[in-house]
């Protein structure tokens, strides 16, 4: 490995000009966020908080952040519990057919968030259930439950199986094993999970566009600003958003079991 | 198989019991994968091939799939989603990988991780919002036309925005931050003594690269690539927002049978349509993919 003042030149040269193109947007989006005008674009003006304070007071945008909100906690909670039980299951259990179990499961991991909506309201509008936020949320949990499933299932070791069977050996029923041993150890994975799923969920247009209808979530609304052009206002509930995932996901790094320094992301 | 052929009769009613509990856990999210994934997605199939209002009205052929590879505004769809996907993968892929290889060797182990989530903590902006923040940085008085002009590069703003390339530019910013988590899993597991072996050979710097370097880093730009590519030939939003009206891609059209047409069945066609890239894309990549899993 290179030392010294040539490594610190390609760490420069490299890394440079890649987080100036990473960062511009979020960066012009969250300072003009705080711009006191009419236009978000330079020269910038203020600080000042009037587009918060806007934001905060329109009954459409704080209603929506409810809505999306609930959505999200409830979608992501059914998600994690489910894939909680199913990484369980194939964890701890010799399940013929696993290798296909897997592959179900991952699936709609491999076709867009578009294809699932359409599917759901095709489903739907089949068998007369019309569109609420009750089906955005189920939609959601099929986005999320793979999701919340890899991040549970990496996180199932042996030590753990351990102490599973000496629980077991000692006389517990399995609902006892599951509630007393295997979820508090698995505490952090699953709120890991949980928080993972939140933070997509709650971001996500299209199923929710599909399918919800008079009650639009967040990112519904934030669409629908666009059509008024360039508008501090918007910054400022992008900036909000940003700022909510961010904390999610800090979350989420912090929870995640830390595997050695040889094997960063784990197998 | 031996252990199976020698087992006695307790230890198979044991193992039977075992897979039947690790099945009844498994079951409740499989249920949910068929009933909310599977069957609508078999649904979404069978409309496909009705002409107009569905099942009752319609009759069944293969009416929407003639008129998709006949009329030209379908076909350039295809056409242009096919370009812009390939396009936002490789670009994507030539930008994260030099990233995620400064924070794979030229950054101290140690301080790598910290790195890394600093390279993709814009991917946490809401990918409406992040599209928009584009639209603010190119807009004719945005970052960019202001700085060229401050430096007198240019003397009149260009247009930036609602071209493909402002489409391509979204794409690739998000998944810059993806692929370079994918690409950095596979170098940082990759041993240095392979690359010392090589350099003791008497390989140079570009040889172990080609030959070491690159190879094993395969499984991680393959699914990358992957992920770029399902993810971007099937997005509405940021063609929506930054591509402006003069190229709609599949994603676009398909939305506009069921906002303004009510042609649902014709919707479903594009989306078989779609899987069917996105498999085609996987067939191709297979033997990368699953070589990460190995």
């Amino acid at each position: 490995m290179r030392t010294g003042w040539k490594a610190a030149l390609t760490r420069t040269l490299v890394l440079g000009p890649l987080f100036v193109f990473i960062y511009l947007p979020v960066a012009v989006l969250v300072l003009f966020s705080f711009h006191d005008g009419m236009v978000p674009v330079p020269p910038f003006e203020g600080p000042s908080l009037q587009w918060y304070e806007r934001l905060l007071s329109s009954d459409r945008f704080t209603n929506a952040a409810w809505a999306s909100v609930v959505v999200a906690l409830a979608s992501s909670a059914l998600a994690t519990l489910l894939a909680t039980l199913a990484a369980w299951g194939l964890a701890r259990h010799r399940v013929p057919g696993r290798r296909w179990i897997e592959g179900l499961m991952l699936l709609p991991l491999a076709v867009s968030y578009l294809v699932v909506g359409l599917g759901l309201l095709v489903a739907f509008s089949a068998v007369g259930v019309g569109k609420s936020l009750w089906a955005a949320g189920i939609g959601h949990v099929v986005l999320n439950l793979p999701l919340a499933f890899v991040v549970v299932l990496g996180q199932f070791d042996t030590q753990q199986a351990r102490l599973e069977r000496a629980a077991r050996d000692l006389g517990a029923s399995e609902s006892q094993v599951f509630w007393r041993i295997t979820v508090p150890q698995l505490r952090s994975a699953i709120l890991a999970a949980f928080l993972l799923c939140v933070t997509f969920s709650w971001d996500e247009f299209i199923v929710a566009f599909l399918l919800s209808a008079f009650d639009p979530t967040l990112p519904v609304v934030i669409l629908s600003m666009l059509r008024t052009g360039l508008n501090p206002q918007t910054n400022a509930a992008g900036t909000l958003v940003f700022v909510l995932s961010l904390l999610a996901a800090v979350l989420f790094e912090l929870l995640i079991k830390k595997r050695g320094p040889s094997e960063p992301t784990g197998r | 198989m031996t252990l199976a052929a020698t087992a006695t009769a307790p230890e198979q009613v044991a193992a039977r019991r075992d897979a039947r509990r690790g099945l009844l856990l498994t079951a409740p999210a499989l249920l949910w994968c068929v009933v909310f994934f599977v069957l609508p997605f078999a649904t979404m199939l069978v409309w496909s091939f009705y002409s107009g209002g569905g099942p009752g009205e319609g009759s069944l052929g293969l009416d929407n799939y003639r008129r998709f590879f006949t009329d030209a505004s379908y076909t350039s769809a295809l056409r242009y989603s096919l370009e812009v996907t390939l396009i936002v993968t490789v670009l994507s892929v030539l930008l994260a990988f030099p990233l995620a290889w400064a924070i794979a060797t030229q950054v101290r182990p140690d301080r790598q991780r910290l790195w890394l989530m600093l390279a993709v903590l814009p991917f946490w902006t809401s990918y409406v919002v992040r599209s928009y923040a584009w639209l603010l940085v190119l807009s004719p008085d945005g970052v960019v036309n202001q700085t060229l002009m401050t430096l007198r590069l240019i003397t009149e703003p260009l247009e930036l925005s609602f071209h493909r390339a402002t489409t391509v530019t979204g794409f690739v910013h998000f998944f810059v931050m993806l692929c370079t988590l994918t690409i950095y899993a596979s170098l940082s597991r990759i041993d240095p003594r392979l690359q010392l072996a090589a350099a003791d050979m008497g390989a140079s710097g570009w040889q172990t690269f080609w030959r070491i370097t690159l190879p094993l880093a395969a499984p991680g730009i393959a699914s990358g690539a992957f992920l770029t590519f399902v993810v971007t030939i099937g997005d509405f939003v940021t063609p929506q927002i930054l591509g402006g009206n003069n190229e709609l891609l599949l994603p676009q059209i398909a939305m506009l049978q069921i906002t303004r047409r009510g042609d649902i069945p014709m919707a479903a066609a594009l989306s078989v349509v779609m899987v069917l890239c996105v498999s085609a894309a996987y067939l191709l990549l297979a033997r990368w993919i699953t070589g990460a899993r190995r």
